[in-house]
């Protein structure tokens, strides 16, 4: 836990208290939102539904028409909850419920040791999130970094980091003097605990910028 | 994006490959002695098949008044018969149809179809000829034939004239995931053979012999297991449904019938209740020559003619740019 940004946090909440209650109302308010129904006509990629119970993003959309008989539509879906994908096949005239979903912009703010809590830097409203939102991008995490969170009900389901993080080397071997041009490659242990592939003349204490996407080394960070 | 979306979707280059497949096309009919003809795009009635949507058109004598409501044809079907029944002998024509609601990978609301009719044939002499077309135009295609039971039968060991609702929905359900309710048995049959068995046919498959159920506008025999089927022909190539030809019904007291358990069906289904082309009846009436007919999907024989795998490929604009 980081302390500093930890007792940041405290501060900001105090100041804010009073505010936060008719914020909260108003963040609150989208549940009373009608979640619209949607035909299989109007199925798109992106489109947010409830299958069995759970979220689930659509990921690829297929008209399959027989020579003769009705027409089917075969759908992609991801389970937001599980990260697990499949297809699932529609007559024509089907409906399926939307999903309450929506993607948020947030500031991390800290790790209490069980949950990572984020923060709306417009409405102060703050979210905690379970291991099972924050899932592996926890090693990304870095204090005040914008994350992308979504919420289905207006709780956290999952967390994306930015594209790009600047993380300090805590710990890797000594870096080889002079060696600026040539390849290999050594790991690096990161200030959130993640380990990188970064080249020979890396030494510890240095700024790196990493892409989470691929979790790569980048370059040095100014 | 909106600043290329001015541009074609197809290159230049499969534009000029498509017009070499479309001249290849008539001149394959002008040396058989095939009349080209052009029917009406716009027509007072709509086809009856309740899985087939028709674009609406409103007709006025004044801006903004509707004094008729017409239809886009969906296929040029009725009014060929009724050139048959005129006399017109064999005819051919290559033109646009319009299917509302049809858009995907293999799909476009409006598409080139290529339908012709042959006096004197019955549906296994058209698949022949269509065979010698679609190798002409794609050279080195195999091509097979197989009947509908028999591709069932060798694919998932299931007799499809014989199995019972819940045999089917128990295949369905092994090989996919469509947990819906349907009591039709030509659901659970179109969805085996739309997700399970098309994908995996490789290059030419004619199909034929449907079940009776699924005749549309075919005559319906008896086969040597005496099954009732359906003297209707599909063709496949690489999986991708390209040609539905059938050895047309010729009996107008039978074509009443189905244009009107179309009607019953769509009345049930919720689906809008549209004219039925009586003229289509009387023409059968008045004596159509007994004849096998088939439709084309140009935009897919041209994607196959050129190794392509999308619509987008063959076809200048497509529905998001037209």
């Amino acid at each position: 836990m980081d302390l500093p940004a930890f007792s940041f946090a405290v501060e900001w909440l105090s100041i804010f208290r009073p505010l936060l209650s008719v914020v909260s109302f108003e963040f609150r308010s989208r549940n009373l939102l009608y979640m619209a129904n949607y035909s299989s006509n109007q199925f798109k990629n992106g489109l947010k539904v409830m299958i069995d119970g759970d979220p689930c993003a659509m990921v690829d959309v297929d008209f399959v028409k027989p020579g003769k008989g009705q027409a089917f539509t075969r759908v992609r879906l991801r389970n937001l909850l599980t990260g697990r994908i499949w297809e699932r096949t529609f007559k024509s005239n089907e409906s399926v419920e939307g999903a309450d979903v929506m993607d948020i912009d947030m500031e991390y703010l800290y790790n209490d040791g069980e949950m990572w809590h984020f923060m709306d830097p417009n409405s102060f409203e703050q979210v905690a999130a379970d291991k099972n939102a924050v899932g592996d991008s926890d090693k990304w995490l870095k204090e005040q970094d914008k994350c992308v969170i979504t919420l289905w009900n207006d709780n956290p389901i999952s967390v994306t980091p930015p594209n790009f993080v600047e993380l300090q080397v805590t710990e890797t071997d000594p870096g080889l003097k002079g060696d600026t041009a040539q390849g290999g490659s050594k790991p690096a242990t990161l200030s959130t605990g993640a380990v990188v592939r970064v080249p020979l003349f890396i030494e510890e204490g240095e700024m790196l910028r990493i892409d989470t996407r691929t979790g790569e080394y980048v370059s040095r960070a100014n | 994006m909106s600043q290329t979306l001015w541009q074609p979707n197809a290159s230049i280059d499969n534009l000029r490959a498509r017009a070499r497949v479309l001249a290849q096309i008539r001149q394959f009919f002008a040396e058989r002695q095939v009349l080209e003809v052009e029917t009406p795009v716009l027509s007072q009635c709509a086809v009856s098949d309740p899985f087939i949507d028709s674009l609406e058109v409103s007709f006025g004598f004044q801006p903004g008044q509707e004094d008729e409501r017409l239809y886009l044809q969906t296929s040029p079907e009725y009014a060929m018969k009724r050139l048959l029944a005129a006399g017109s002998g064999d005819i051919y024509q290559m033109a646009k149809v319009f299917r509302n609601g049809e858009s995907g990978r293999r799909h476009n609301p409006e598409f080139t179809m290529l339908e012709w009719y042959r006096i004197g044939m019955d549906d296994h002499q058209l698949m022949a000829e269509v065979e010698a077309l679609v190798t002409a135009v794609v050279p080195g295609l195999s091509v097979r034939y197989l009947s509908y039971a028999e591709l069932f039968e060798q694919t998932l060991g299931l007799d499809p004239h014989r199995a019972t609702l819940t045999q089917l929905q128990q295949v369905c359900r092994a090989h996919m995931d469509a947990p819906f309710e349907d009591d039709d048995p030509d659901t659970w049959l179109n969805l085996l053979m739309s997700h399970v068995i098309e994908p995996g046919l490789k290059g030419g498959v004619f199909v034929h012999s449907y079940p009776a159920s699924m005749a549309a506008l075919a005559q319906v025999r008896t086969d040597a297991q005496g099954r009732q089927v359906a003297a209707r022909f599909e063709l496949f190539v690489n999986g991708v449904e390209l040609a539905n030809g059938y050895h047309e019904l010729t009996d107008a007291a039978e074509q009443a019938r189905r244009l009107d358990a179309d009607q019953h069906q769509r009345a049930a289904l919720g689906l809008p209740q549209r004219p039925l082309d009586r003229r289509l009846v009387d023409a059968l009436q008045a004596g159509i020559p007994d004849c096998a007919g088939v439709a084309l999907g140009v935009d897919r024989l041209v994607m196959l003619a050129l190794g392509v795998d999308g619509l987008d490929q063959v076809v200048s604009f497509m529905h998001a740019r037209a």
